[in-house]
This record gives structure tokens, sequence and C-alpha cells, in this order.
């Protein structure tokens, strides 16, 4: 049972981190419709920035979070201006192999300049670990802090896309780009905006994964940013309660999968829950069906 | 005449490949190709049949799918275990014949393959077909990990997450298949390449390949017209399946050893750049996509520790150079009316 | 002609009803019956208590303001949409639980009031998606070139150029559908939709667009399907002209009801008809 309890934190904190890169993949979705294949890699270079600032520069956690959040936010901008921007009216193929060579660029300049030594990330938050059951269950401070984070974040984005007005010029281009720019929205100004908050995410995310899991690679961040984009999908693209909820299911899943099932088959299982779902809800759990119009 | 005009286009389509076979085999055989580029004359012929045939499915049927790599692991992992089974167990020694057989026999399940995964993925549509695939490339090679086959006399012995089977293993869990003897050769791979050639060309000129195009162009109509949807798009899943295949095992009979880690969502990927690359629903733009893009890392080795990040940034304006609006109109300037570079089409429904 | 020939497989079940306008009905049994037709999107009932019964080669026109439910009443004809309430007989068949696919093998083809052509394919090729369940040949003998696969495409073929030289479009052919003019993509549509032997047609505003030259030579060709073909057909068209020129029998529809039937002359003096285009007296001052 404490095992149990156990496997079960872990599997909140490790869908907390896939929820708050899930919710990247989705705004951008939502407003730019495409499949933005280069957000893993964003996750893999915020931690890398992490990494640098505390072990080179000595900066502290917090310092270097944010540091990493500047870093991506501005990549997230000059990606999203040199390499997607141009081919706004593109078809949809076109902008995602874009992003798939975007994501080859990401991981092969981290190789340059990194190198492909796994890094050991340090530890960032720690402050001792919480105790339950006589000190059977273990819960670590990166733990929830992970949970803590994926709360804040969530009440935070639905509070920004709902209340302000950036929030709200979001929503509209993702009902209908057309029409927003005729009220008068600035289309690309607020996708940008987009690219920069999903960017800004994906850092955190990169800290709190690596924290969780202290291996750092310039592939990194592709597995969990499938897994999130899984998690995306799950919870009906584009909506940003179904990546909080697709997100923490997929984690809750691939951790007790693994422990309870076969740790060889942790991913498998992952993807078969994901099939089985889009079989009975062909656009995700919270998404909603589009019809064509006849 | 339209339909003469597509029977031209499709015999300079296979003159290219003849010529470039021939090209090749003089280049060989009067010592002029480098060591590393022969090794890559195998592994050509095998992405120029996988960007075929994922064609099929994005290009000439519509439906992105991210899991090609699967149908080609579960050809390698099958080939490379008939082709042990049949030397060990029937003394076919006759390499022509066990390449052959084995290439239908990873064909075949890959097709199998098809058919299961094509049922649940073909009532998705757009960017969910696109994820479930990757899903399923991903289920795939995390069961073949699992998987372990052995040869004991002429009996096969399978078992799922346990080693201890009797007998010589084939294939041994995320080892992979081990200890494969080497038979494939270039011209089994330029003789597939023509093969997949006749099956995706004649099948696109044909009744069954206008109801695919039918589908994809307007489902609603398609429907409306007595075309059943589901079943066209499954005979083009399949049908690219069992060709993906088929190239797996040319594939994996091309190494003493194959992992399945070889056959990752990146290898469904690449396969999907040849494709968009050499423009969708282009079968000769798939081929000459696939060639050069092999062997590009090859050529880039000037640039040593560099390269595959020239890849990427070639890869990245090449996409901007025939995808944006402006570049485009520039090319209409300076290119008759017919002659621009074909428009990456949505493969998914808009 | 040979495409003209009657389907001979469909069952002909007599049923007690006959046409918009009974001296019209030629045959005792009609080609499609709806019976309190209905379908709801929410609670909100887009059409409702839809009864019709169209004849044997009859004209039958749909009429109504927009968004009265003209084209949701087609949509539940070729089961686009699954009706909620009622049913529909074609040719006595009862259409229930059948999808699109299979409504069409029983001779329903319709066309599209947003022209839904195969852009990316020719002229000819469309007309070929038509004949799709009519010439057969299977896949193998596709891909492999056998006897059948010769057979077949030349048979399509001739089929194809047969059924375009009614509008005499067979020197398009060979274009691409999506580069046509307008006019030429209706017209297309209906010749696609005639390939599919159906024994209804629901055109969905075969006019629009067109120009009165070209509203014109359409009225005649409906005609000449009609009588060439033997097949009835039902239209859609805010071309008043175009209706109340061919059609025998027409239906005018209002907030997704009924509200008249008869034939061009009596709806013409109809008042409530005239209500529902122009408004009240009242209002109008």
């Amino acid at each position: 049972m404490v095992s149990f309890l156990r496997f079960l934190i872990n599997g909140i904190s490790l869908g907390s981190v896939y929820a708050i890169i899930a919710l990247g993949y989705t705004m951008v979705y939502g407003i730019a419709k495409m499949l933005n294949f280069a957000h893993g890699d964003v996750i893999m270079v915020g931690a890398y920035i992490a990494y640098c600032s505390m072990q080179y520069l000595g900066m502290p956690a917090i310092v270097s979070v944010l540091a990493a959040m500047l870093v991506c936010t501005a990549m997230g901008i000059i990606i999203e201006g040199l390499a997607y921007r141009p081919l706004r009216s593109a078809p949809k193929l076109a902008v995602l192999i874009t992003a798939i060579g975007v994501s080859y660029f990401l991981q092969n300049s981290a190789l340059l300049i990194w190198s492909s030594n796994p890094k050991v990330f340090p530890s960032v938050f720690d402050v001792g670990a919480f105790r339950a059951f006589g000190g059977e269950l273990m819960i670590t401070s990166e733990t929830i802090l992970t949970i803590v984070a994926n709360i804040v974040i969530m009440i935070a984005l639905t509070t920004f896309t709902g209340k302000t007005k950036v929030g709200k010029a979001m929503r509209a281009v993702s009902e209908d780009r057309g029409a927003a720019q005729l009220m008068g929205i600035n289309v690309n100004r607020t996708i940008s905006i987009t690219f920069a908050i999903g960017s800004a995410l994906a850092a955190i995310a990169g800290v709190l994964l690596c924290s969780a899991y202290p291996t750092l690679q310039p592939t990194t961040g592709s597995m969990p940013g499938i897994k999130a984009f899984t998690a995306a999908v799950f919870g009906g693209i584009g909506s940003i309660p179904g990546a909080m909820i697709g997100g923490l299911m997929l984690g809750v899943i691939e951790i007790l999968g693994k422990a309870y099932i076969s740790t060889e088959l942790g991913d498998a299982i992952v993807f078969a829950v994901l099939i089985i779902v889009l079989l009975f809800k062909p656009a995700g759990l919270l998404g909603k069906p589009v019809n064509e119009k006849v | 005449m339209k339909i003469k005009k597509n029977t031209v286009q499709n015999v300079i389509t296979y003159l290219i490949v003849i010529a470039a076979f021939v090209l090749c085999q003089w280049l060989i055989s009067s010592g002029r190709m480098t060591r590393s580029l022969k090794g890559q004359m195998i592994p050509i012929c095998v992405y120029v049949v996988m960007a075929i045939s994922l064609n099929l499915v994005v290009g000439i049927s519509g439906e992105l799918s991210l899991g090609h790599a699967g149908f080609m692991s579960i050809g390698a992992f099958s080939g490379a275990i008939a082709s042990a089974w049949l030397l060990g167990g029937f003394h076919m020694e006759n390499e022509g014949i066990r390449l052959l057989l084995s290439m239908i026999v990873g064909g075949v399940f890959a097709g199998i393959a098809g058919v299961l995964i094509g049922v649940p993925v073909l009532r998705l549509r757009g960017d969910y077909l696109a994820i479930v695939t990757l899903a399923f490339g991903e289920i795939i090679r995390n069961v073949l990990n699992c998987l372990y086959f052995s040869l004991d006399g002429s009996r096969l012995h399978v078992s799922f997450n346990n080693p201890n089977i009797p007998g010589t293993i084939l294939v041994n869990g995320p080892a992979g298949a081990t200890g494969i003897v080497k038979i494939a050769t270039f011209t089994a791979g330029f003789v597939l390449i023509l093969f997949t050639l006749l099956v995706v060309l004649n099948l696109v000129n044909s009744r069954s390949g206008r109801a695919i195009m039918a589908t994809r162009d307007n489902r609603i109509a398609a429907e409306a017209m007595g075309i059943n949807v589901t079943k066209y798009k499954m005979m083009a899943f399949v049908t690219a399946a069992v060709l993906a295949g088929m190239a797996g095992a040319l594939y994996g009979l091309n190494f003493s050893a194959v992992t399945a880690s070889k056959f990752k969502f990146d290898t469904s990927i690449l396969v999907l750049v040849f494709v968009v690359l050499g423009g969708i629903g282009n079968i000769r733009g798939s081929i000459i996509a696939a060639t050069l893009l092999t062997v590009l890392p090859e050529l880039l080795r000037a640039f040593s520790d560099y390269r595959m990040l020239v890849y990427a940034i070639v890869l990245i304006l090449v996409m901007l150079a025939t995808n944006n609006p402006s570049m485009r109109s520039l090319y209409a300037r300076f290119l008759p009316k017919d002659k621009t570079p074909a428009p990456a089409k949505g493969g998914t429904e808009t | 002609m040979e495409i003209g020939k009657k389907r001979q497989n469909t069952k002909m079940v007599p049923a007690p009803s006959q046409g918009i306008i009974p001296e019209r009905d030629l045959y005792s049994s009609p080609v499609l019956e709806c019976r309190h037709l209905g379908i709801e999107f929410g609670g909100l009932k887009a059409v409702e208590d839809f009864n019709l019964v169209i004849g044997k080669t009859e004209i039958a026109g749909l009429i109504g303001p927009n968004g009265a439910g003209k084209t949701t009443v087609f949509n539940l004809l070729t089961k686009v949409y699954q009706p909620t309430m009622g049913t529909i007989l074609l040719n006595g068949h009862d259409l229930n639980a059948l999808n699109t696919v299979q409504a069409s093998a029983l001779g329903l083809a319709r066309t599209f009031q947003n022209i839904r052509l195969f852009g990316n394919m020719t002229v000819e090729d469309n007309v070929r998606i038509g004949l799709h369940n009519q010439v057969k040949y299977g896949m193998f003998s596709g891909i492999f070139r056998l006897p059948g696969y010769w057979k077949g495409e030349k048979e399509q073929h001739e089929k194809a150029m047969e059924l375009l030289s009614l509008f005499e479009m067979q020197d398009m052919a060979g274009a691409k559908a999506g580069s046509l003019p307008y006019g030429a993509q209706r017209r297309l549509e209906i010749v696609r939709a005639l390939a599919t032997n159906p024994s209804l047609l629901p055109l969905d505003e075969p006019a629009a667009g067109m120009n009165p030259h070209e509203t014109e030579d359409l009225m005649s060709k409906i005609i000449t399907i009609r009588d060439t073909f033997k097949i009835a057909v039902m239209l859609i068209e805010h071309d008043m002209n175009l209706v109340m020129g061919i059609c025998e029998g027409i239906c005018v529809l209002n907030y997704g009801r009924i509200i008249a039937k008869g034939t061009p002359n009596e709806i013409q003096s109809n008042p409530v008809v005239i209500e529902a285009y122009l408004g009240k007296r009242k209002e109008a001052q």
C-alpha cells in the first residue's frame, strides 16, 4: 500500500513535468495550428542553461531557473520568427518538417557546445524530504516542488488566457485567425507571445525534469517531448486543462505500468492507453470534435 | 492526352532508376567508388523504398504517418529470422532464393501488422491519426525489445521476456537480432525499388488508386460517390506496410546484427523528411530526395563535427525556400508556370 | 444508350403514395418517400416532420429562404446526417441505419452546394470515380496490369466520355477539375453524380454562380437527363426562373418545416409562401 502510494506520487510528479511541457505544445498547437517538434529540445536547452549557470557561474538555483527561462523565451521568439513565421500560410506538413529541422539543429548545436557526455544535474532544491508511515514513504522536496509548480502554472495560465487582454487575443486567434486579424488583433505578435510562454514553461520543465532524472544529454528532451505531445493529444490538443489532465494521467500510468506490469513495456503501455482513449474519444479527453460542414 | 503524359513520366522514372543502377555498378566495378559510399548502396535502396511507400500513405492517401519505421523493423526482424530458419532448418544454401523468401516473409508480417494497426488508426483523422501511428511505432519497438527467438535444429522457439530458450539465439531481446548471415545485395535492392515502383505507380493509375486519391481530395464527395473510404485508406496503408517490411528485411540482412533501437521514431521522421522534400505525392522526388539525403552526411564529411548541424540548416533552408509564398512567387517569375516546385500539400485534412 | 439503362437489381415495392402532383406519377411506386423525417441538433429541430414523395422521372424543386433546412434535407437523404426521426424509402428500401456509401449503392447521387470535386484530379478521372461501382476490377488487376485492368479502363474511358458528351465537355477531359471555370465545375459535378447510375439525383443549387445563358442551358440539360436516364431529379435552387420553368412539383421549406407543396402555379400564388419570402405586408410598411 505504501509502495503504491509512493509510485502514485512519483507518477504525479513525473506527470506534472509532462503537463508543463504539454502546456507548451497545446498552446502552440491551439494558436499556430502546428506540431512544434522542437519543443522537446527547448527543454534540453533550458536544462543546460540552468546547469551551466549553477555549475560554472555558481548562481543560486532560482537565478539559474530565471536565466534558463530568459534564454529559452528569447530562443522561442527567434525560432518562431526565423523558421515558422515565413511559413505561416504554407501547408502544415512543410511547417512540421521545418520544426523537425529546428529540432535537429538544437540537438546538434547542444552536441557541439556541451558534447554528448552526460552531465550530472545538481540537486536544485534540496531542503530535505518529507517522510510518512514511519519513514517508509519518502517524498523528496523536488517531487513536492514539481507538483506545486504545476498547480501554480496551471492557475496562472488559466487566469492569463481568461482574464487578460493578451490572453483573450490568444483565444481569439486560436478560434479563427482571420476573424481575429479583422478585429485588429496583431496575429504575429500573439503567436510570438505564445511561443515565448511555451518556451519559458519548457525551461521550467527542463529544470524540474533534470532534478528528478539527473542525467543531462543533448537527446534528453526528445523522449519527454514526445510523451508530453502524447499527453497533449490525450487530453485533447488545444485545451489547457486537457494538457494538465493528460500529462498527469500519462505520468501516473507510466510509473504504475513500469512498477506493476513490466519495466520494458512501460512506454508501450502509455502509448496503448493513448490509442484506446483516442478510439473512444477521437478528439482526446477534453477536445472538441470538429465536424465538417457539408 | 493525360494517360500518355502519365505513362511517359513513369517511364522516365524507371529509366532514371535503371541508369543510376548501371552507373553505380560501373563505378563499383571500376573501383571508382569509395568504400564508405559503397556501403551506403543497400541503405540507399532501402530508404528509397521506404520513401516511396510512405509517399503512398502521405501523398496519395493523404494521411500523415509517423510510425513507418515500425513496419521496417518488423520486416527486418522477421526477415532475419526467416533467413536463419531457412538456412538452419531447411538447409537452403542458395542466397538469392533465401533473400527473396525472407523479404516476402518480412513483407507479409509487416502487412499483417499494417492490417492490425490500420483498423483502429484509420478511424481517426488528421493529427490524431499521426500521433497514433507514432504511438504504434513506439509500441512495436518496445515489444521487439522483449522478444526472444531461437533455432533448435529446425524448430523455432519464441518467448516473451524470457531469454532461456533452447538452441541458438536468433533474436536476443534488447540486443536485437544477432548472428545474421549478410546476404543482402545491391542488385536485390535495385530489383526491390523496381518492384516498389511497379506496385505504387500502377496502383495510383488504376481504379483503386483513383479511389484512394478521391478519399484524400474530398472524403465526403468520395463517400457520396459510393467509395468505401476506410477500405481504400486501408489498401494504401497496408500496401505501404508490406513494401516497408520488404525494405526492412533487406536492411536487416545487410548487417550482422540489428537492434530495435535502429527503428526509432527518428527513422520514421527521416523517411518523412525524404517524402516532404521530394514533394508530397511525387514518387520520383521521393527517390531523389532519399538518395541525396542518405548520401549527404557522407558528402558533408568535410564539415566533420558540424555535418549534422549543416544537415539541419540545409533542411530548414530548403523548406523555407520551397514553401515561403514570396519565394514561390519569385520562382514563378523565372520558371514556366507548370515547372514551379510542387508545393508540399497538407497531408492531413484541412 | 447503354448508360441510360434502368438499374435492374432494385426491388420495386409498391407503396400507397403518390408524387407531389398525383397526375405526374407515371409509375405506381415512387422513387423517394420521406415520412415524418426530422433531425435535431442538440435540441434544435433543423428539419421536422418532412413528408415528401417523388415519383419516377419527376423533377421536384425544394425551395425556401436561407437557413430553412434545404441542404439539411439533402444531407439526411444521402445519410451524411443520420435522421433522429422518421423514415426514408428509396425505391422502397428503408435507408434507416445505412451510411452514405450504402445509400449511393441504392441509387442516390448528389451534387454539393459548395462544389466538392476532386480538384487535383482530371475531369475524366472525376467521372471515373463516379463510375467506381459501375465498372469494377480488382486491386491486383490494377497493379499487375492483368486483362481485367485493360478491359475495365477501356470501358471506364468510353463511359466517361459518353457522359461528358452530355454537357459537351469531352475536350476538357484531360484538364484538372480544380482549374475549370465555375459553371463547368457545377456541370462536372452533375456528370460525376450521373456516372453512379442513380435513380434519384439531388442537385444542390446547380445554377448558383451561372450566368442567365448558362442557366438556360442547364434547364434544358436537366430535362434531357431526366428523359435519357429516366430518373427523378430533386433540386434546391434560388433561381426562380429555373425552378418555375422545369419543376413539376415544388416543396417549400421554412424553419425546417414544409409550408407548402404544389405545382409551380400553385406555389407562386400561395400567400404563405409569399409571406415566407417577402415578410408580411404590414411589416413591409
